[in-house]
């Protein structure tokens, strides 16, 4: 088979001319090349080992702190206007830049990692010619766009499900050319294939392809039908060929995932904001020291001018001193904020990995923050963007319950036994016993409702070994339907275009299928008419309650009375309901039918009018069988969690690509929706839509948007749609004021595309920060939209969760992400952030009032050694363990309070208003830490006479009163003191003591003079009580009206913070002990007997019906093939009943063995 | 389609249970109740109070006198000389009178002071050669740049001690004089041990050379001495040879920058083996005799003598026991708001 490669590796070429027209042909790689198409790889990595050190230097310039401090090397190197020595800028800036060096380098080392993993994905290619024929098996992620040349199946058809793209789980079809099926698999005819193809150039239209295929001289035209979309998966298919056309970025699918935007936190831009602002503010405090300069040398410097001969005039000394106060007072811009601020994020990320509540056990997945810079951004989430399939459920149908003839069945009991029934799919459960005895004893109507599921659908069965059934279903609905007939013994067994056969309790029995009215979203039902080999003819009928009660027989009124009420029932539990009825026809007016029907059929024009109004005509006067409930299965743990971020005030909007009846039961089986809510559901076709609709809103109010629907279509069409009327820029406003005043919002039929619209739409009015959360293809665009997006790691491939913030295996643990993980992480960076500012502001201050009293010279305060190593050394350490560790209330409380996640929403703990009372607050401190030294140490000598007044004591004295200050700060701050906190906050401190004794000693001078001039001063000063007891005053004035007035505030006006920690303190012992258990969590399923509303919901689109009759669909022969595909590769084979598990977010995963 | 897992078993990926990454690190967390926060606020006031007075009757213990003689008594006609710099090597003498009330006891401390003068400008203070005063012959022919411009001299010596902490030197000298009923006794004065122990011994030296016989001027030869300097820093001490170069304790003293424009510097201490000042200053008269030397009209100062007792608590400055009653008694007042309203809206 030609040569197999593993890479599609093409020379990537640069894009420089936009694209008109795609131009390629098959087996001629040279002419292919010579386009520069890109090529299947995928490059997300930034640099190579050569590139790394300048493009890293050149980018970390860019930013704006970094390249002030570079501003601020220049400016010492100048010696009238240097006010400290270089290294006070070049340590901490070295510092800084190797340590982001570090972090860039590894972070790049794993999208280099990441893209070999996805790049090398196999492939089989065929180069016997050259260039670009593939080769794909069944269940098989298609990696490129790709025409259909020809496949294993009859017709040249080929199966695919796009739930990565579109999250719609039924199959759909894709047929090649007849010209190109004729190749075949034949290698020779493939290799000699020199078709040129002539297309669209790369775009996001999924749902449209428009092209030509030149073959020997005839052109054929391409559309839609014969490509394959990366992002497909191969299903029903052994194998096809294809010809690649886009690869890689061009891919359809990659150019629907929308622009990866550099994410920011809104932290950061208030940060930004602030920095900003502070650059003013700095301004304005060197402008006015500059100006005192200016007014001291005019008056008294010029005086002063014999001992200290300058020659310069005031105003140019006094722009000197400008300068020279924005290098001292720099500080207040401190350089290592940014650092820290990461270093925080990474860490807070680390303990998302690392949080084992988090871990899925059964799938062996831990929680991933693939992104580690929006931490505190979780402990603002206002709006949540979910998807439905795979999120919220687990795309799983179970058939759970039933109405038979007036009696329902399959309240929770026991397990059934099915063991009597050898053909039984061992992974189905259900748990009413009376119904298997019904069925067994021969109860007539039980037995016509499960011969009806048996025979009433467009399953595909499969038998690879005698008794070994697999049905390939369209969608998972029928699928549980038809295994429910199964295991209560009418086992669906084999069909052909013309015969159904049936094992009807052990007896094989075959039908002749005489016609298959086919399922479409108007009919909203699926009828087939049998012919039983009794000969009697039967028309078997399944649809939506309210569409089949129209077309019953009158004389079942008193049976749909009992029904609907169990409809209701099982509508008020969020299954999935179908109507079942039956009709006997008499032969001679079918034959007559059936002739009506093929004239029909075959009409050339208003056919499907035709074929409806007879399909109208015979599905009338129906018996009424019963009703079934499949309960699309939630994840665990949805109601609960939706319940929690309710309670937290976090709005959950649901996106979906489903239809409008599946959207709203999953919104009810989650409690999303509840029947006391009024119903708003609004289609969208135009504008005039809007006006004609008037709406009242109160509080209960629930919307679905049917998103959208082009104004020609009176119904949603049933593949990949466009068009977003609603996202108009008259419309979103409207849309988004209605969508804000209903407590839930259910968007339906919504593109990916559509989702980011919507999803920006919020983002860009509401200004509330948004989270999205999706598990498949479909969701990236929305992912990448929204400020935080969440993956689930679950059926639908990779895609979703590469691209995304933050992975994890249950849609549960979302509420641990946020209320315990997004809140702590926002609390600790916000109390960093304050504490950050407050230590630099009160540091600087200080300098700006020395400054009266040194003639404005920009002499500091401090030893140049303390002002380099203050934010590094003195007060790194201790200001980290806060915003690592620091929690103010246990997960455990955070979990029974979701209320106390709501500060983050309303940004309360770090605001331009927290900032303002930050910098009052130094401010004050500065005040205290300047003045009482100086008022202490004014005039004062030693205890034997000698001097301490002079400058290196009192820096000293200034330095270490203001490094006590702000270490006694820093313990009011925490409120969660472990072992750590306590080791670097006493280290610091043991640190800052120890280097000034290390720096001042007679060694330190001896070997380098002019760096360590302060010999002596550590020894002198501090053995000396005034300097003690004026150390002991400011920390009293520093910290007791801070004391006062959060003891004050906690009295009287107490945050919901202030009062979980209080009840936390007092259970605190219990509560570390783990000893108090939440209150089990309930199951919110109150029974509703909901009088208004359906349960219909079929996720099945038309056109299948026909191909199970053209016989297009059937294999040659079933048992020809290897047994190519194993158990897991259709989503059916994976419905394993799972009892429903409380969760208890205090237990820990249960250990799967 | 799932990852490569790094290595086998179902759980192969589970996080560690370790009470750091699950964080349940064992922790103490205090809270700001009333039980905590109001008997540390009346223990505090009380702590404050109690050192408030006794530092305030340590502080009372001492004394302190100062006497402004910048232009008082005879030192009027020197501070009109001094305005002009063409008289700066005529030397003026005057004396300043005044009274003692209360004996000084214990050890007396002979300072001056200076108003109005900034030791603590950045490049006044930077206008210095830590390394030719710690002696390091290389510096001493080849001080640093920052001194200028008072590096070199005007015939392009090498100026020593150079730069404008040394150029600006107080150079006036007093003589500090006891009049007794009987007679007048000139008060003997220490002027050695008047530095800190470190600067004397460690950071300044005087150049070492190999030929031990070299007198101190023949060290410092070949270089010059500051511009406004009367004597060449060998000779600053002429009755003690050992207290001369850059180890002469007055230029040590005035090296060590004082970090507010107002300050005083020692000068003596009482030496009280002679009667009548072995218990320390007697009460009387005194007078001060000023050789008067430092021009301070320049720059608007002043200049005085400050005579000094000191306590374990230093010298007299009454700030400290004052703050720390007054700070006391605010902690009381604010203990007692606390108190009420905590009595008011909590109980």
């Amino acid at each position: 088979m030609g040569s197999l490669l593993s890479q599609l590796g093409l020379e990537c070429g640069g894009k420089d001319v936009r694209e008109k027209e795609r131009h390629l042909r098959a087996n001629d790689r040279e002419l292919n090349l010579s386009y520069k198409y890109a090529d299947n790889a995928i490059k997300t990595s930034k640099y190579n080992i050569f590139t790394f050190l300048p493009l890293n230097l050149f980018e970390q310039f860019q930013r704006l702190a970094n390249a002030y401090f570079l501003f601020l090397l220049c400016l010492q190197s100048i010696p009238e206007v240097s006010s400290l020595p270089w290294y006070t800028t070049v340590v901490p800036l070295v510092l800084v830049l190797s340590m982001t060096m570090a972090k860039d380098s590894s972070d790049d080392m794993n999208r280099h990692r990441c893209d070999k993993q996805v790049n090398n994905r196999k492939v089989e290619i065929l180069i016997g010619g050259d260039l670009s024929l593939i080769l794909l098996y069944l269940s098989l992620l298609l990696q490129a766009d790709l025409l259909l040349l020809s496949s294993s199946e009859p017709l040249n058809l080929v199966y695919i499900e796009t739930a990565e793209l579109d999250g719609e789980t039924n199959l759909k079809v894709k047929q090649a050319l007849t010209v190109t099926g004729k190749l075949e698999d034949s290698i020779e005819k493939l290799a000699n294939f020199n078709g040129e193809v002539r297309c669209e150039p790369p775009n996001n239209r999924l749902d449209k392809f428009t092209g030509t295929l030149t073959l020997n001289g005839e052109t054929y035209s391409l559309d839609n039908e014969r490509i394959l979309l990366r992002g497909c998966t191969l299903r029903n298919t052994q194998w096809c060929f294809g010809l690649v056309v886009f690869g890689g970025p061009d891919t359809k699918l990659m150019q629907n995932c929308g622009r990866t935007t550099f994410k920011r936190t809104s932290i950061d831009r208030l940060m930004n904001v602030l920095v900003l602002n502070i650059f003013g503010f700095l301004m304005i405090m060197c402008l006015i020291l500059a100006i005192g300069n200016g007014i001291w040398e005019y008056q008294e410097g010029s005086k002063f001018a014999a001992f200290l001969p300058k020659g310069v005039n005031a105003p140019f000394s006094a722009f000197l001193t400008f300068w020279s106060y924005v290098i001292i007072l720099n500080t207040v811009v401190p350089i290592s904020l940014y650092i820290s601020v990461e270093i925080i994020r990474l860490g807070n990320s680390f303990y998302i990995n690392w949080d084992r509540k988090m871990y899925y056990p059964k799938s062996d997945t831990p929680a991933e923050a693939r992104t580690t810079t929006l931490n505190e951004e979780l402990g603002q989430i206002k709006y949540i963007f979910s998807d439905k399939t795979g999120t919220l459920t687990q795309n799983i149908m179970t058939f759970n319950k039933c109405s038979i003839n007036g009696k329902s069945y399959g309240e929770p009991w026991q397990k059934v036994d099915f063991s009597w029934n050898n053909l039984a799919d061992p992974k189905f459960c259900f748990h009413d016993n009376s119904l298997v005895e019904e069925v067994r004893e021969g109860n007539p109507e039980v037995q016509a409702f499960f011969r009806l599921l048996a025979l009433c659908h467009t399953v595909m069965p499969e038998e690879k070994k005698e008794g070994e059934l697999y049905y390939q279903a369209q969608s998972p609905d029928e699928g549980a339907l038809v295994t429910a007939a199964r295991n209560f013994g009418f086992v669906f067994r084999s069909r052909t275009p013309e015969r159904i056969t049936v094992v009807e309790m052990g007896e094989l029995v075959t039908y002749e299928l005489l016609a298959v009215l086919d399922f479409n979203n108007v009919r909203k039902r699926m009828s087939v008419i049998v012919r039983s080999p009794e000969g009697k003819l039967t028309l078997y009928c399944k649809g939506a309650d309210t569409i089949i009660f129209e077309r019953l027989n009158p004389s079942c009124s008193n049976l749909t009375e009992v029904t609907t009420e169990h409809l209701n029932e099982f509508a008020g539990e969020g299954l999935r309901t179908l109507a079942l009825a039956y009709k006997d026809i008499d032969p001679e007016y079918m034959e007559d039918w059936k002739l009506r029907h093929h004239e029909a059929n075959t009409a050339m024009d208003e056919r499907e009018e035709k074929l409806d109004a007879l399909y109208e005509e015979i599905e009338k006067g129906l018996q009424l069988l019963g009703s079934t409930a499949v309960e699309d299965k939630l994840q665990d743990g949805v109601p609960q969690t939706i319940e929690q971020l309710s309670k937290a005030d976090i709005k959950i909007w649901v996106l979906t690509g489903d239809k409008q009846e599946t959207a709203e039961n999953i919104g009810y089986s989650c409690n999303m929706l509840r029947d006391e809510m009024n119903e708003v559901f609004i289609v969208l076709k135009h504008h005039s839509t809007w006006n004609s609709i008037s709406l009242v809103f109160h509080e209960q109010s629930f919307i679905t948007f049917l998103l959208p629907i082009p104004p020609h279509l009176t119904l949603p069409p049933p593949s990949l749609s466009t068009q977003a009327f609603a996202l108009e820029k008259d419309m979103e406003m409207e849309l988004l004021r209605t969508a804000c005043m209903c407590q839930t919002v259910i968007c339906c039929r919504v593109t990916p595309l559509q989702k980011a619209q919507v999803v920006e739409l919020v983002k860009k009015y509401k200004q509330a920060v948004t989270l999205a959360v999706g598990d498949g293809a479909n969701d990236v665009s929305m992912i990448k939209a929204a400020h935080i997006g969440v993956g689930i790691s679950g059926q639908e491939g990779m895609q979703a969760v590469l691209s995304s913030d933050y992975s994890f295996a249950q849609f549960r643990y979302l509420q641990r992400l946020l209320l315990v993980h997004g809140r702590w992480s926002y609390l600790r960076m916000c109390k960093f952030l304050r504490y950050f500012f407050y230590k630099n502001f009160t540091f600087t201050f200080v300098h700006f009032w020395y400054g009266f009293f040194c003639g404005f010279s920009a002499q500091t305060v401090y030893d140049e050694w303390f002002i380099t190593l203050y934010n590094l050394v003195y007060t790194a350490l201790p200001v980290l363990s806060l915003s690592l560790l620091d929690q103010d209330v246990n997960d455990w409380w955070s979990f029974q309070y979701p209320q106390l996640y709501t500060p983050g929403q309303l940004n309360q703990y770090f605001s331009k208003r927290a900032f303002v009372y930050t910098v009052l607050h130094s401010g004050y401190s500065s005040l205290v830490l300047f003045f009482i030294p100086w008022a202490a140490m004014y005039d004062t000598v030693r205890d034997d006479g000698k001097e301490i007044v002079d400058y290196q004591s009192f820096a000293l004295l200034a330095q270490t009163c203001l490094l006590i200050a702000v270490s006694i700060q820093l313990g009011l701050d925490t409120h969660y003191w472990t072992a750590v906190n306590q080791f670097f906050l006493w280290g610091s401190l043991s640190v800052y003591f120890a280097v000034i004794f290390t720096m001042y000693s007679n060694g330190m001078f001896l070997t380098l003079i002019s760096s360590f001039p302060f010999i002596g001063t550590a020894r002198n000063s501090l053995n000396q009580p005034n300097v003690w007891l004026t150390m002991l005053l400011t920390s009293i004035l520093c910290v007791l009206p801070v004391v006062a007035y959060r003891f004050l505030r906690i009295l009287l006006w107490p945050t919901i913070n202030d009062k979980v920690r209080g009840r936390g303190s007092t259970h605190l012992s219990l509560v570390r002990q783990d000893k108090v258990l939440p209150p089990a969590p309930r199951r919110v399923q109150a029974r509703r007997t909901s009088t208004r509303r359906s349960g219909y919901a079929f996720s099945h689109a038309q056109g299948y019906g026909d191909l199970v009759t053209s016989g297009k669909f059937l294999r040659r022969t079933p048992k020809s093939r290897p047994a190519l595909f194993s158990q897991t590769d259709s989503p059916l084979a994976q419905t394993q009943p799972q009892s429903y598990r409380t969760i208890s977010e205090w237990e820990e995963p249960p250990l799967s063995p | 389609m799932g990852k490569v897992k790094a290595n086998a078993g179902p759980l192969a990926r589970r996080p560690d249970n370790s009470a750091f990454k699950q964080q349940r690190l064992p922790a103490w967390s205090p809270m700001l109740t009333a039980q905590t926060v109001l008997p540390f606020f009346y223990g505090m006031a009380t702590v404050c109070v109690l050192l408030g007075v006794w530092l305030l009757v340590t502080v009372q213990n001492t004394h302190e006198l100062k006497v402004d003689y910048t232009h008082a008594g005879s030192c009027d006609k020197c501070f009109e000389k001094r305005k002009d710099r063409a008289n700066a090597n005529q030397s003026c003498n005057c004396t300043v009178v005044f009274n003692i009330e209360n004996t000084f006891k214990g050890d007396v401390f002979f300072y001056y002071g200076l108003i109005n003068f900034h030791q603590n400008l950045r490049q006044y203070m930077d206008s210095r050669d830590d390394g030719q005063m710690i002696g390091r012959n290389k510096n001493l022919k080849n001080p640093s740049s920052y001194c200028e411009p008072f590096m070199k001299d005007k015939n392009g010596l090498p100026i020593a001690p150079c730069g404008a902490v040394a150029n600006s030197m107080f150079n006036d000298s007093f003589t500090l004089v006891y009049h007794s009923a009987a007679s007048r006794q000139v008060v003997p004065l220490f002027r050695k041990g008047i530095t800190w122990y470190t600067d004397k011994n460690v950071k300044f030296r005087n150049p070492q050379v190999e030929n031990k016989t070299l007198t101190l001027a023949q060290v410092f030869e070949g270089t010059g001495q500051p511009l406004y300097w009367q004597k060449p820093v060998y000779d600053l001490d002429p009755w003690d040879r050992n207290n001369n170069g850059f180890i002469n304790e007055d230029l040590i003293v005035w090296m060590r920058e004082a970090a507010f424009p107002n300050f005083k510097k020692l000068y003596g201490v009482l030496n009280r083996a002679i009667e009548p000042f072995t218990e320390g200053l007697p009460a009387g008269n005194y007078s001060v005799d000023i050789s008067y030397n430092f021009p301070v009209e320049y720059f608007q100062g002043r200049k005085e003598v400050v005579l000094s007792t000191v306590s374990w608590f230093g010298g007299q400055n009454n700030f400290l026991p004052i703050a720390y009653l007054v700070t006391g008694c605010l902690i009381l007042l604010l203990a007692v708001i606390l108190t009420a309203v905590w009595w008011k809206f909590a109980l």
